[in-house]
């Protein structure tokens, strides 16, 4: 099998020896469930139930209110304690519903289908959408508004996203391995809803077993399973389309203009709960590593979840934490509470001591070139950084800041230790405001 | 001694006629320069501060002498530059603007609202607005990263020890760069004379607030009621103050709970101000 290769990229220390062989570990639904009415990209859901409701596992709380929206559903059942703002990950207070679980663990009549690939395509699509389902990635985008943006264009390829590049991360890893058929069974539901011709199935080659796994459960039949190089952002969906289809997305388009779509392979697990099982979203799995987790694990964790009851059931901090981060360690997000809970997009809790977060005061810039080098998005970060810091935004924009996919392979490479990402971050969000 | 008379009549030569095509170069190809764009540029600060709204000094020279702006259109120069341009227009005394300081909106400092984390990003307000927020729980107040202080031309702001931005008001020109890059609008440009702020920007529930915050506003409504000019209202959950009506009294100050009304020292005076 021929390793694909991408421009650019980092090699960053994976770290994900510490729970790359460990079984996922179902995690008790927690006592309080906190939902946040966004856990996606798009508009927030609108709150179906008030103070004092009764809910069951699996009713929908939260409906879909614009077309850029998922709905939301209960992950245990009890009673609603309070819809009002908490925190969550992106350090903003949103609107939330909080449950008090009641150790029940009533489910509504999921409706399972014993045989969903008989489904016809608008069913699956009424079922993802039902079910709430978003990228389980880490970006969180609905993923029936994936399907409905590409319906009047003609899908050569699926890919089901395997490369989980983020150091330490092992959420994907555990799914490919251990859900094997569902992700296989996802994909072809997610091929025939999207109507994509072909499925191929991108994995890094640092996973050989989930390699095999994928490549005897798909058998004869047409999904393909490829070996994408080890490098940090293998599994960004424009990256992945140039290496696996040789085709580019282009500049403020989107990958269904090229004939592809993109899922994570965890949101195939989902869209194979959803339709055989008639489950939503409401459970996923996470890693939580990092130097100062006692017991590191993967955990199929219930959404709504503190951070702090998951990191107990890891078997807490053995120091204090500098840093804990939701997601990966390359674009994860820092937390500054950890009552924020579990949601669709988080796809790990690292923890790291004060020895692993060194900072450094950035240096003036050295024109070494190496973020030019590394960038997988062909940008030019040194100079946006700079127009950026001057406030020239629409010189940013004329280099390509709309263009930059996020990665911070710049502010990992740069010798120097400046922040270019954050910088070309601020460019991108001064344009977007013109 | 031969050749070096050829080469120093062969350079004089050379240097005579090239100096005669210069001569005539700069007659005939001359650019016809207005000389009062001249004069006014040099009356202006030269700071090319872009307050006016014009891209530099200079543009607003040109359109001072082609009439397209006043004489009083920069507002960094005040009365005194008005005055001097009026003069090589030969206008009458030209009315300069009310000066105009900033005036930054929010007491929680390092101590008033405390810290939820570290912030380790770059030190730049604008950033830590749009990743996590900064370190401080109010999502309205100051992020205490001296963005603005670093975007004035006149270092007429300093960082206090607290962590917030001050300004020194006799240095203050209005140019307004401070209001453009705080990315949480707690900063505004205020005529000089008012000497009674509400300074906080926060729209949360005044319960929400105390939990952030000693000093920030409650929305209890006293400052509202005490007014006798019906300056004050409260509008989202926020004391808002009505300038233009204001008598400076102070009579909200003083009733103010949690002290997030402040009467500046020397401005506290009522001035003759018809009510109604």
């Amino acid at each position: 099998m021929k390793t694909i290769n991408f421009r650019g990229g980092v090699h960053p220390e994976y770290s994900k020896y510490i729970t790359a062989d460990l079984p996922v570990k179902v995690l008790p639904p927690p006592e309080i469930a906190i939902i946040p009415m966004v856990q996606h990209v798009g508009e927030a859901a609108e709150p179906l139930v008030k103070k004092g409701d009764q809910v069951k596992v699996g009713q929908i709380i939260g409906k879909i209110c614009n077309t850029v929206c998922a709905s939301v559903h209960s992950p245990v059942s009890g009673t609603v304690k309070a819809v009002e703002p908490r925190p969550t990950v992106n350090g903003h207070a949103l609107l939330s519903v909080v449950i008090e679980n009641d150790g029940l663990d009533a489910v509504i009549d999921m409706n399972p289908h014993p045989d969903p690939i008989q489904l016809s395509a608008a069913e699956i699509q009424k079922k993802i959408e039902s079910a709430g389902i978003v990228g389980l990635g880490g970006a969180g985008f609905p993923a029936i508004v994936k399907i409905n943006s590409a319906k009047d264009h003609k899908i050569d390829y699926l890919i089901i996203n395997g490369s989980e590049c983020e150091p330490y991360l092992t959420a994907d890893h555990r799914v490919m391995a251990e859900y094997t058929s569902e992700v296989i069974l996802g994909a072809k539901l997610l091929a025939k809803a999207s109507g994509a011709e072909k499925i191929i199935i991108a994995v890094e080659e640092n996973k050989p077993e989930c390699i095999a796994k994928l490549t005897e459960a798909a058998g004869s039949s047409a999904i393909e399973v490829v070996k994408v190089v080890t490098k940090y952002p293998a599994g960004s969906e424009k990256q992945l389309i140039k290496a696996v289809c040789n085709r580019e997305v282009p500049s403020n388009g989107l990958p269904y203009q090229v004939g592809v779509l993109v899922h994570n392979v965890g949101t195939a697990w989902a869209v194979a709960q959803a339709c055989q099982k008639g489950r939503p979203l409401i459970e996923r799995v996470v890693t939580v590593s990092g130097d100062i987790i006692k017991e590191p694990g993967n955990f199929l964790v219930r959404l709504g979840t503190p951070f702090k009851t998951v990191i107990q059931a890891a078997g807490g901090f053995t120091a204090e934490p500098a840093k804990v981060l939701a997601g990966g360690p390359m674009m994860g997000l820092a937390q500054y509470n950890l009552d924020v809970p579990v949601v669709k997009t988080v796809t790990g809790i690292l923890a790291f001591s004060q020895k692993e977060v060194k900072q450094y005061d950035p240096m003036p810039c050295i024109k070494c070139g190496r973020c030019v080098e590394v960038c997988p998005a062909h940008l030019m970060p040194v100079r946006i950084e700079l127009f950026a810091i001057n406030g020239m935004w629409d010189e940013a924009r004329d280099y390509g800041a709309m263009d930059c996919i996020e990665c911070g392979c710049c502010t990992y490479i740069c010798p120097s230790k400046r922040g270019l990402f954050h910088w070309i971050k601020l460019a991108k969000s001064k344009i977007a405001k013109v | 001694m031969n050749n070096a008379l050829i080469g120093v009549l062969f350079m004089g030569g050379l240097g005579a006629l090239l100096a005669v095509g210069l001569v005539f170069a700069s007659k005939k190809f001359a650019i016809k320069v207005e000389p009062m764009i001249e004069e006014i540029e040099t009356a202006l600060p030269g700071i090319n501060c872009g307050a006016c709204g014009f891209a530099g000094c200079r543009s607003l020279a040109e359109a001072i002498a082609e009439g397209k702006a006043p004489s009083n259109a920069c507002p960094v120069g005040g009365n005194a530059v008005a005055e001097k341009i009026a003069e090589i227009l030969g206008e009458d005394q030209a009315s300069a603007p009310s000066r105009k300081v900033a005036q930054v909106l929010c007491k929680g400092g390092n101590v008033e609202a405390a810290a939820r984390a570290d912030y380790d990003g770059p030190g730049d307000c604008r950033i830590a607005n749009i990743t996590q927020g900064g370190d401080k729980d109010c999502i309205y107040g100051c992020l205490g990263l001296a963005t603005c202080v670093e975007a004035c031309p006149f270092d007429a702001m300093a960082m206090n020890e607290n962590g917030l931005p001050i300004v020194f008001e006799d240095k203050c020109t209005g140019c307004g760069k401070c209001v453009e890059a705080c990315p949480r609008d707690i900063i505004v440009l205020v005529g000089e004379e008012y000497g009674v702020h509400i300074r906080c920007r926060s729209l949360s529930l005044g319960k929400d607030v105390r939990k952030v915050c000693n000093v920030g506003c409650i929305a209890c409504r006293r400052c509202e009621k005490e007014c006798p000019v019906g300056a004050i209202s409260i509008i989202d959950n926020l004391a808002r103050i009505d300038y233009d009506k204001c008598i400076v009294c102070g009579k909200c100050a003083a009733v103010c709970p949690v002290k997030t009304i402040e009467i500046q020292e020397g401005k506290s005076v009522i001035k003759p101000k018809k009510v109604g």
